[in-house]
């Protein structure tokens, strides 16, 4: 099983510079343990210490913000694409 | 460094002043490593906030889907203060995430000036840098 996942230019530390990886897992939890396993330090970008997805990073499964599927339960098949994006995000505070 | 043409500036200016008292915020996406900002591209802000800013994580996933099809990255993220100064908050500081991007900050404070202000924020560190419009 292959899925492809896209990585943002900040993260590429974690990847030795590639901007896309494979991975497998039948959900994007389990893809992330997956993906850490070669690419150690990766999870904690993406998941924090609860468990659950960092706030202020995107991540699509498809073209779809998994925030709006089941998060890090969304189920993955063969094929699928997801890709991280860190939110572009600030303030006046 | 940023070097940014008339037409570009004047479109930032604009979006910040329309979207006063909210923060206005977008990109100018420029052919990969060329470090030319040539289109604009406004983005909602999600927050809809006078303080706060976020980019619309669906616009933002097509919006970076189509610059890398053509081969463009952001050369400039900006967005606007409306009450305070144009500088890097320790929000925009802790959320910048595009190491290779000019930062351009906006403050709409002042109703007849515009500040515009262009800085690299990379792990934490704020540098500013000068502004050279091209006619």
């Amino acid at each position: 099983m292959a899925i492809e996942v896209r990585i943002p230019t900040i993260l590429r530390t974690y990847t030795d510079g590639a901007k896309q990886v494979e991975g497998s897992g039948s959900t994007l939890d389990e893809l992330f343990t997956d993906l850490e396993q070669r690419h150690g330090g990766l999870r904690d970008r993406l998941v924090d210490n609860g468990g659950g997805l960092r706030r202020f990073v995107n991540v699509y499964l498809n073209d779809e913000d998994v925030r709006f599927l089941s998060g890090l339960d969304t189920p993955l098949k063969d094929g699928d694409t997801v890709t991280v994006l860190p939110a572009v995000a600030g303030g006046s505070l | 460094m940023l070097t940014i043409p008339r037409a570009l500036y004047d479109k930032i200016v604009a979006h910040a002043r329309a979207d006063h008292p909210d923060e206005a915020c977008g990109v100018l996406a420029g052919p990969a490593g060329s470090d030319r900002p040539e289109r604009f591209i406004a983005m909602m802000n999600a927050e809809l906030s006078p303080t706060f800013y976020r980019f619309d994580s669906a616009e933002q996933f097509r919006v970076w889907r189509e610059m890398d099809d053509h081969d463009e990255e952001p050369v400039v993220i900006y967005h606007s203060h409306t009450a305070t100064e144009a500088y890097p908050s320790r929000t925009d500081i802790s959320y910048a995430s595009e190491p290779g991007a000019h930062y351009v900050l906006v403050s709409t404070r002042d109703e007849d000036a515009t500040e515009f202000r262009s800085y690299r924020i990379a792990d934490g560190v704020v540098t500013e840098e000068p502004v050279t419009v091209v006619e």
